[in-house]
């Protein structure tokens, strides 16, 4: 637990060194992700890797763990912006309603585009 | 001051136990994940419906707490600040469901990529026209306009467009929670059931929370939706600023 858990925090710690030194926009966890995600290749491909908390039900569980209180982690956030609901106050009603009506046409366009592609794409691999 | 002092006069008055408590990060982490705790067992309970999600509920009732006893924000950051640093460690977390499903987003990328770039044009599109239909102010139709990304990315674009953070900040979260509420009956509705275009849609139209939401229905619902959130991002920060300049003159 305490090993898996450093993995992740030792992954993000390399990605915000990265990141820092390198002077660039993205931020460190992601290339902390791509570390962790390039770990478990390797481990794949090579045996002497497979230990500690890249050994089977190591980090893989705690991450997903993690994962599934991923809600949980938005709380604080959430907290303080509700705080700050009076900024849209003048315009309230209209702001939530387009928010809604937007949110609502990109997640369905969103799944559309995403099933008509992959129609056409499976269509093609069936018959080449 | 001396703490056998601050010990004695806690025991004789309820009252002073309530200040001293309410300074403490304990008091905060505690109501935090009781709170959420709570509001989960309700969500599963109801099979996951997603009226009862957990983020929204948590929110309400824990600013309520705030707002009745008069405690400042940076009060309970103080203790809900150990959940929030969770979010970066998450971050990289994300990286397993990557990997479990990888060979499903190689086979995927197709219509990922496609889904990408009208999902995120559509997204800001749509917040801009709707907005600026209505006759809101300037400042606050830019400050929309990236609402369906990350809320530290959306906030750093609407810096650079010269809009007001803030409100982004406020955008990001409602978009957040009514997207992850309105996921499910839309898209059970569209009659559409592939996990992998219903998580990318979460992700992309709602970033973390829609991403949070997917992970409480299915691990590959999940990675999709992890995948699109850091993919539009990426994508959003691009084209707000190219959206902005083409639709508002």
């Amino acid at each position: 637990m305490i090993a898996n858990l450093s993995l992740i925090l030792l992954c993000q710690l390399a990605g915000e060194i990265f990141v820092r030194g390198l002077g660039l926009l993205i931020p460190g966890p992601v290339i902390g992700l791509v570390l962790l995600f390039l770990a478990l290749i390797a481990r794949d491909h090579l045996p002497v890797l497979a230990r500690g908390p890249l050994a089977k039900d190591g980090v893989e569980g705690t991450a997903k763990g993690m994962l599934q209180h991923l809600s949980l982690l938005f709380v604080p956030a959430g907290v303080g912006v509700v705080q700050q609901l009076n900024l849209i106050q003048q315009h309230g009603i209209a702001i939530f309603i387009i928010l809604a009506l937007s949110a609502f046409v990109t997640l369905a366009v969103t799944v559309s585009v995403f099933i008509l592609a992959n129609r056409v794409v499976s269509k093609r691999r069936r018959t080449p | 001051m001396n703490p056998v002092a601050t010990a004695a006069t806690t025991a004789a008055h309820p009252f002073s136990l309530w200040v001293y408590l309410s300074q403490t990060p304990l008091l905060w982490l505690t109501m935090t994940l009781l709170v959420y705790a709570m509001t989960d067992a309700v969500s599963r309970a109801t099979g996951r419906n997603p009226i009862a999600n957990p983020v929204l509920h948590s929110i309400w009732i824990i600013g309520a707490f705030l707002y009745v006893t008069g405690t400042s924000y940076t009060t309970y950051f103080g203790g809900a600040q150990f959940v929030h640093f969770l979010l970066g460690p998450a971050t990289v977390a994300l990286a397993v469901p990557l990997y479990d499903n990888r060979r499903l987003v190689v086979m995927s990328i197709v219509p990922m990529l496609f889904a990408l770039v009208v999902g995120c044009v559509t997204a800001i599109v749509s917040v801009i026209l709707l907005a600026e239909a209505a006759g809101l102010p300037r400042d606050i139709v830019l400050s929309l306009a990236p609402k369906s990304v990350t809320a530290g990315v959306a906030m750093g674009i609407s810096q650079t467009l010269g809009a007001n953070p803030a409100i982004t900040a406020v955008a990001t979260v409602l978009t957040g929670v009514m997207g992850a509420i309105m996921v499910t009956p839309l898209i059970n509705r569209m009659g559409i059931t592939d996990f992998r275009a219903r998580g990318f849609a979460a992700g992309l139209a709602s970033h973390g929370l829609g991403t949070a939401r997917a992970f409480e229905v299915d691990e590959v619902t999940g990675a999709f939706a992890g995948i699109a959130m850091g993919l539009n991002a990426l994508v959003t920060s691009l084209f707000v600023p190219l959206a902005a300049a083409l639709l508002l003159r």
